[in-house]
């Protein structure tokens, strides 16, 4: 009998609001020296108290719609102690008992081409939190240095259930919540900078109705890094029972060039944190008003854009491209002008086709302009395709052609003018690509001979030929019906 | 008679140039000075009052408006951040600390025109009943220097009763104003919680922490509380101010109804009883209604204190570890070392004490049993008084148990000393206004009287203890 996995994910994420979580301070930490974004509140000097960020608390609010549930009416905060230089009060304030938000689901579809159903993965809960500064231990001396910029910063900790079952799995549902985040602006989860950091908990067991001893590993900062955690764990832990082993609970490390786990802190060693309610700030009140504004206020959430996109019966892989590629940069977007143009279906299948295979690329490599508006982004796209659909413009050649409209700011008055000038429009005159047509059969007696004898498929090499010795320009539909006719077929 | 007369004569002397700001700075550092030996003193900030003083008396030279305290000299109990003077807290752990910023009661006086020229002795972090516990040295009491002055702002009672300043600032967080007042006879105000901001004040227990002035007269704490009182953004648990303030205190003890706490009078001193029932009776003659009232879960009000208030102390002296300000042990091999001989040697056996049972009612397997158990008796406590307010306007019984004792009386003996206690941790719990004012003497000692009201029923609270104070004179 196999052993089942069940795997729990806890993932910190850092909030995108302006100042810290109880404090007027500068919130972004990735650029900033160290010690430089701190007040006596975050140095935790005598004296000072706690005072509750609001747009913290909306950005929370907001989550909750983003993972299927709705933000506690009630909630408290709560202090947890323990001792270390990067926690200056000597105790984080969390939420325990009453989290701002309580249950709620992610979806996550199954893999590409793969088949199967939309895994539903549920959450306990959403608390929000204040992060801890950051030690650093330069190599060879006798001290370490504390930067508390990120002490105080704000957290929303979304702990799921142990729902997932395998490291597959792990690595979609890590990615659908940086979606969620990503698209409810609650952070800027940029993963390099460890805005957004993942704990993996991990059992086997044969019983299905019962889990297993898990451990927990700590600290990962990829959808990579979760994937592989969580395979490796599975794998150590069926070994060991396999070979009639205990597992140990316990909380393990990840080792990223070695690729494993490595055990760091036992049970018996766990902290006992004392946790009491948080005497300085009152709870947290959200009226039945508020919750509805923030409701309304939800935009189109990633799961959303799949549903309304299924008509054009994408490539699943090119909408989750869309999905990621919405996000990156605030600059550029890419469903909005699908959707705009989706009564229009081959039209906005265009758009998708070569927003993947251009202009994302392109963009992502730093070759499309800044400045280049979404608006004449669009009339770009909408003049092109136009162009495309009369014939005057190839494939290649539109290709081409938007790749250079793309890399300027300002649009040509008259793109097809541009085109013309350019030499991307298609050459369909007949007499010219006769000419080529004859060239090509010329010099590939083999292949003509087979289109002859019926091998049909051979013509699409031909019609290459021709594109290529036309350097893109030739209209395909012509040259093909030029060979056939030099062939007598 | 003091040398001062009321705050706002002082105040009108300096815009009237009848006085300047200097001189009375001047007059109250003198007056620290003589009395010395009380050690009501911990540090005056001596540079910082004579130059804000200097600036008091330009603005009025020049016929700018210097505020409402212009030129009065206070008083803070050395748990206040101000500048002029290191803050302590009475603490060793604390020593040399320079604060980067003001409490915002300080800032708020200041900005009215008051000077602050001295840091009050106080037991180290406000725990105790006597002052003793200063990780420094004791106060005397005024009245006799054999005694203690209560605590633990017991600097700040003597102080005023010594005539070093017009006035002083206490932390009340199980009776902390109060009972000082009480044994030293000065006026003592704890205000309803929430009324004054706690920021920039060392926290002992956050849930029953309020800051408030001590003061020979009704009239100047109800200033000194006006000038204090309200919202601060620094402090999310401060409420609005009273609509009408808290000054020009009108009023009447016609027609009032007020409760003695039976539960105070049990078994009660017999000296102390004697000076409460003759006020009552004059209370009584000037038309009030005086009724028993009995409060059944008031005998666990000190048990849950004990709990509740230790567990935030704990807490709140996690932030004393030697890595940031404060004292750092020497010669240490590592972080825990560090934590632990900075601690061990930072923290007096009070503080000690406190936090070991804080995190003792903390920990796992004992929260329900002690902090969760006293969070519902003191849900009750709330309830009970809630219940008795419905009946009465306010609710009256003496501020302690006992007149001041001899120092180094109780110190063997932490459970007796908590016992002094054992009238004033209630209002606290319930977070209702209260006040101490000196209703007599027994053998030259003074016996405070104390008067509660119910939430928010600060200014009602002061106009009875102002009539009540008249009465007793």
């Amino acid at each position: 009998m196999k052993y089942i996995p069940s795997i729990g994910i806890e993932c910190h994420v850092q909030l995108n609001t302006h100042t810290k979580l109880f404090a007027a301070v500068g919130n972004d930490a990735r650029n900033a020296e160290p010690n430089t974004l701190i007040s006596p509140i975050c140095l935790g000097l005598p004296g000072t108290l706690p005072v509750l960020n609001q747009a913290a608390v909306d950005k929370a609010a907001r989550f909750a719609f983003a993972v299927n549930s709705r933000p506690e009416k009630h909630s408290i905060f709560e202090r947890k102690h323990y001792f270390y230089p990067d926690l200056p009060k000597g105790y984080q304030i969390t939420q325990l008992s009453q989290p701002i938000v309580k249950g709620g689901h992610v979806e996550i579809d199954p893999p590409a081409g793969g088949g199967g159903q939309t895994k539903i993965v549920r959450l306990n809960r959403v608390q929000l939190e204040e992060d801890a500064g950051k030690n650093t231990h330069p190599d060879g001396k006798d001290y370490s240095l504390v930067d508390l910029n990120r002490a105080g910063t704000p957290l929303l900790e979304i702990v799921s259930e142990p729902d997932i079952e395998s490291a597959e799995q792990a690595k979609a549902y890590v990615r659908e919540l940086y979606l969620l985040v990503r698209y409810s602006d609650v952070g800027d989860a940029d993963l390099y900078h460890g805005n957004m950091r993942f704990d993996v908990n991990v059992s086997v067991s044969k019983d299905p109705n019962k889990l297993g001893t898990r451990t927990e590993t700590k600290n990962l900062n990829s959808f990579k890094s979760v994937e592989k955690a969580v395979e490796y764990e599975i794998k150590r832990q069926t070994e060991l029972l396999e070979n009639g082993k205990k597992i140990v609970q316990e909380t393990r490390g990840w080792d990223d060039a070695k690729q494993k786990t490595f055990a760091q802190r036992g049970k018996e060693e766990a902290h006992d944190y004392r946790y009491m309610p948080e005497p300085d700030i009152p709870p947290v009140e959200l009226s039945e008003d508020y919750i509805k504004d923030v409701e309304a206020s939800m935009p189109v959430l990633p799961r959303q854009w799949r549903e309304r996109l299924e008509s054009l019966k994408l490539n699943p892989d090119h909408i989750e491209t869309l999905l990621e590629a919405e996000v990156e940069d605030e600059r550029f977007s890419y469903l909005p002008l699908i959707e705009e143009s989706i009564k229009d279906k081959e039209h906005a299948k265009f758009l998708a086709n070569y927003f993947v295979n251009i202009e994302i690329p392109m963009r992502r490599g730093g070759k499309v302009d800044e400045d280049l508006k979404d608006a004449v982004r669009a009339e770009i796209y909408a003049e092109v395709y136009e162009l495309l659909k009369s014939g005057k413009l190839s494939s290649t050649s539109a290709k081409s052609l938007l790749t250079s409209l793309l890399g300027q700011a300002a649009k040509p008055e008259n793109i097809e003018k541009f085109a013309q000038e350019q030499g991307y429009i298609q050459v369909s005159d007949e007499g010219e690509i006769a000419k080529i047509v004859e060239e090509v059969l010329g010099e590939n007696p083999q292949a003509a001979a087979d289109v002859k004898a019926g091998e049909l498929k051979a013509i699409g090499f031909l019609v290459g030929q021709v594109m290529k010795k036309s350097l893109g320009k030739a209209n395909p539909e012509l040259a093909q019906r030029l060979i056939k006719k030099q062939l007598d077929i | 008679m003091s040398q001062w007369g009321s705050v706002s004569s002082l105040v009108k002397d300096v815009q009237t140039r009848k006085r300047t700001a200097k001189e009375l700075v001047q007059q109250s550092l003198k007056t620290i000075k003589v009395n010395e030996d009380y050690k009501a003193i911990i540090a005056t900030t001596e540079e910082r009052a004579l130059k804000r003083a200097d600036e008091i008396d330009r603005q009025i030279a020049q016929g700018e408006d210097a505020g409402r305290l212009a030129g009065v000299p206070f008083i803070a109990k050395d748990n206040f951040l101000a500048f002029g003077a290191d803050t302590t807290a009475a603490s060793n752990i604390l020593k040399g600390f320079d604060t980067p910023y003001q409490a915002t009661a300080i800032e708020r006086l200041e900005a009215e025109g008051a000077i602050c020229v001295a840091k009050a002795n106080l037991d180290a972090f406000a725990h105790g009943s006597s002052t003793e516990n200063s990780d420094f040295f004791a106060t005397h009491n005024p009245h006799d220097k054999t005694r203690v002055p209560g605590g633990s702002s017991g600097g700040s009672a003597a102080a005023v009763v010594l005539d070093m300043a017009p006035f002083a600032l206490g932390t009340d967080t199980g009776g902390s104003i109060r009972l000082p007042a009480a044994f030293c006879g000065a006026v003592g105000y704890k205000p309803t919680y929430g009324l004054v901001s706690r920021y920039g004040v060392i926290a002992m227990a956050s849930s029953t922490d309020v800051i408030g002035p001590l003061t020979r007269s009704v009239e100047d704490a109800a200033l000194v509380l006006d000038v204090m009182a309200g919202k601060d953004e620094f402090d999310s648990t401060t409420i609005e101010r009273g609509k009408e303030g808290y000054t020009d205190l009108a009023g009447n003890l016609k027609g009032k109804k007020i409760g003695l706490i039976k539960e105070y009078f049990d078994g009660l001193d017999e000296d102390v009883k004697k000076v409460i029932d003759a006020a009552t009776i004059k209370l009584k003659k000037a038309g009030a209604e005086v009724v028993e009232v009995s409060m059944p879960s008031l005998p666990l009000a000190l048990a849950v204190y004990y709990i509740i208030c230790p567990a935030e102390v704990s807490s709140n002296l996690s932030r004393y570890d030697g890595q940031r300000f404060g004292f750092s042990a020497k010669d240490v091999k590592d972080i825990d070392e560090s934590y632990k001989k900075s601690r061990s040697q930072g923290f007096g056996s009070e503080a000690k004490r406190r936090i070991m049972i804080g995190a003792y009612v903390l920990s796992s397997g004992y929260y329900d049993a002690y902090y969760k158990r006293a969070q519902t008796v003191r849900t009750k406590l709330i309830n009970e008084f809630k219940e008795a307010f419905s009946n009465v306007d306010f609710l009256l019984g003496p501020t302690a148990p006992s007149t001041a004792f001899k120092i180094g009386q109780n110190t063997d003996d932490p459970l007796k000393m908590y016992l002094t206690d054992i009238m004033t941790v209630a209002v606290n719990l319930v977070g209702v206004p209260a006040i101490s004012v000196p209703a007599g003497e027994i053998s030259g000692l003074p016996v405070g009287l104390q008067l509660i009201a119910p939430q928010k029923k600060d200014r009602e609270l002061l106009e009875m203890a102002d009539k009540t104070e008249e009465l007793l004179k």
